[in-house]
């Protein structure tokens, strides 16, 4: 590192390089020199498409993968160090799977919940008032508490696993797909949900995805992948204005970013880089209005 | 002709305790009726729980309605000696992709529902060719399954259905898992198994955008049918779809927004073309 690291950085990834079954006929490399600083208190957006690395990104983050090659740092210290403690990393980078509901095993919600903070060694009631809040962040009712996970719906029973992350206090939280397979509010509940997290705690946010109008509404910075690389990097307007790059390697613009386009070839002086339903109808609006 | 009839269909899940008392009964399926011609393309919306892959699996015999009758090609889905020949016409496609797979090649798996149908050898053969280049998948033949993407082997499912000659495929999900090309790839294949082999299409999906093609769709919750209708009449009823906890295509919903602040658009705009002829008469 030749740089500094800042105090606001809480997550260096430096020329880290991560090659599957090295020497083998079967070498492939995940990732490719990646290079990133995710301030505190950012809303990330990582996208690609099946296969692009991100997955491979964010195990890496918590120390679940190991690099070939360079490294990462959080509050500036080397998480791949020998010394490094990486349990407790582990505890502050709280990473929630794709489908996390599959994780869940208790008898009752309330238990599970606890599971987390139990292994990171807290005395049980520092565990029950921290179940107890992470449960109330996530929107569960009382009544719901003592209920066997698996009677819930689908939504609610993601919301309970992501509880369980929650509870381990995490300075960072990582989800991967978190509206996967959820109804249209499901999707809106989730995601809302997580937006306030990040505004009420400052927590910073991971978020991997394939849905570009899923995160177009809520994301700081968007981060697009493709064959390991970091391919767009920037706030979201700025990633969507490269359209033809997206298609190119099977991702998408939000819908609205096509319409825009679309009017804009149809003579309509729309200002295209609109990308939310309320920015779109402003610009139509203005648009009509000038003609 | 219908290929698929349902008559106040209701079915119940019912909970035990150890004891085997009765702990609680939740109502899957409430009293549906519902008719899907042959040859159509239908789809069933409905939030998480609103009872709509219960209902489907009713269309196959892998359920039974505790009251109310299912025919399946006029075939009552509650006699015995109908399940086989109901299996053959109705096929179904489930979400994960991984769980529907089974073959170590992929012409081996397509090949597997023929084979247990006792289908010539010969015949099998070419019912698997046929099979994978309707889905398009038929230069990955002789590849393992395992190095396909979630596309690909939504694909070889279906593959795996059609070349049981099926009259009317089932779809639960089959692009919930699947990133945006992946579930351009399995909607194309279905449109045209329906456009161009004229097969029945039930499809379940939570993507509101996969339906604006449907000939009926049906919007379910708490295991009654809520709306009926074509896609322009069913994204018509915008505030409706939100209550049920579903939405409309983003451009339907953009030009819903826009009509509220004062436009004269009309209702159910499907596409971002249609939206663009709208808006030109207006300038």
């Amino acid at each position: 590192m030749t740089e500094i690291i800042k105090e606001d950085m809480l997550i260096v990834i430096d020329h880290l390089n991560c090659i599957y079954e090295a020497g083998t006929s079967m070498e492939v490399a995940a990732l490719r020199d990646i290079n990133l600083v995710i301030p505190k208190g950012q809303f990330v957006g990582l996208i690609g498409h099946t296969g692009s690395g991100k997955s491979s990104l964010v195990q890496h983050l918590n120390g679940l993968l190991k690099p070939t090659s360079g490294t990462i740092y959080f509050h500036g210290q080397d998480i791949f160090d020998k010394d490094y403690n990486l349990r407790e990393l582990r505890g502050k980078v709280g990473l929630v799977f794709q489908y996390p509901e599959h994780q869940l095993f208790e008898a009752d919600v309330f238990s599970d919940v606890c599971f987390g903070p139990k292994n990171l060694g807290l005395d049980q009631k520092e565990v029950q008032l921290r179940a107890y809040e992470a449960l109330k962040q996530v929107g569960m009712d009382d009544d719901y508490f003592y209920q066997s996970p698996f009677d819930l719906s689908g939504g609610q029973k993601r919301r309970v696993a992501i509880a369980g992350v929650l509870a381990m206090k995490p300075e960072v939280l990582i989800l991967d797909e978190p509206t996967a397979g959820l109804d249209p509010k499901g999707r809106d509940e989730i995601l809302g949900l997580i937006k306030k997290l990040q505004t009420e705690t400052g927590m910073t946010i991971v978020l991997v995805s394939h849905s570009m109008d899923d995160v177009a509404n809520y994301v700081d910075r968007i981060i697009v992948m493709n064959k390991g690389q970091i391919m767009l990097d920037g706030v979201p307007k700025e990633v969507f204005s490269h359209v033809q790059e997206l298609e190119a390697v099977g991702l998408a613009a939000p819908q609205v970013t096509y319409i825009m386009h679309q009017l804009s070839q149809n003579g309509f002086p729309v200002d295209t880089t609109a990308t939310t339903i309320a920015e779109a109808k402003e610009a139509i609006l203005k648009a009509l209005h000038s003609i | 002709m219908n290929i698929i009839e349902a008559k106040k269909v209701l079915f119940e899940y019912i909970r035990r305790d150890e004891e085997g008392n009765v702990e609680g009964i939740t109502t899957a399926v409430d009293n549906v009726d519902l008719q899907i011609k042959q040859g159509d393309f239908v789809a069933i919306l409905g939030h998480n729980g609103s009872g709509k892959s219960t209902l489907a699996k009713h269309f196959n015999a892998i359920l039974y309605p505790g009251e109310g009758t299912v025919w399946v090609d006029g075939m009552d889905t509650q006699t015995e000696e109908n399940i086989l020949p109901i299996r053959k016409e109705a096929g179904m496609v489930f979400q994960n992709p991984d769980n529907q797979i089974i073959g170590q090649i992929v012409e081996e798996d397509v090949g597997f529902g023929p084979e247990n149908l006792g289908v010539e050898t010969a015949q099998i053969w070419e019912r698997v060719e046929e099979s994978l280049k309707a889905v398009g998948m038929y230069e990955f033949r002789k590849k393992s399954p395992n190095k396909l993407s979630g596309g690909q082997k939504q694909r070889v499912s279906i593959a795996g259905v059609l070349a049981m000659h099926p009259k009317c495929i089932v779809l639960d999900e089959p692009t919930a898992m699947l990133d945006p090309n992946g579930r351009k790839e399995v909607i194309r294949a279905v449109r045209a198994l329906n456009d161009v082999e004229g097969i029945t299409v039930i499809l379940i999906t939570h993507y509101m955008e996969e339906v604006i093609h449907a000939d009926r769709v049906f919007v379910m919750d708490k295991g009654r049918i809520e709306i009926e209708g074509t896609p322009r009449e069913v994204f018509s009823q915008v505030e409706k779809l939100k209550a049920l906890r579903l939405s409309v295509p983003e451009v339907t919903l953009l030009a819903y927004e826009l009509k509220k602040a004062g436009l004269q658009l009309p209702d159910g705009i499907l596409s971002a073309q249609e939206l663009v002829e709208e808006l030109k008469k207006l300038r």
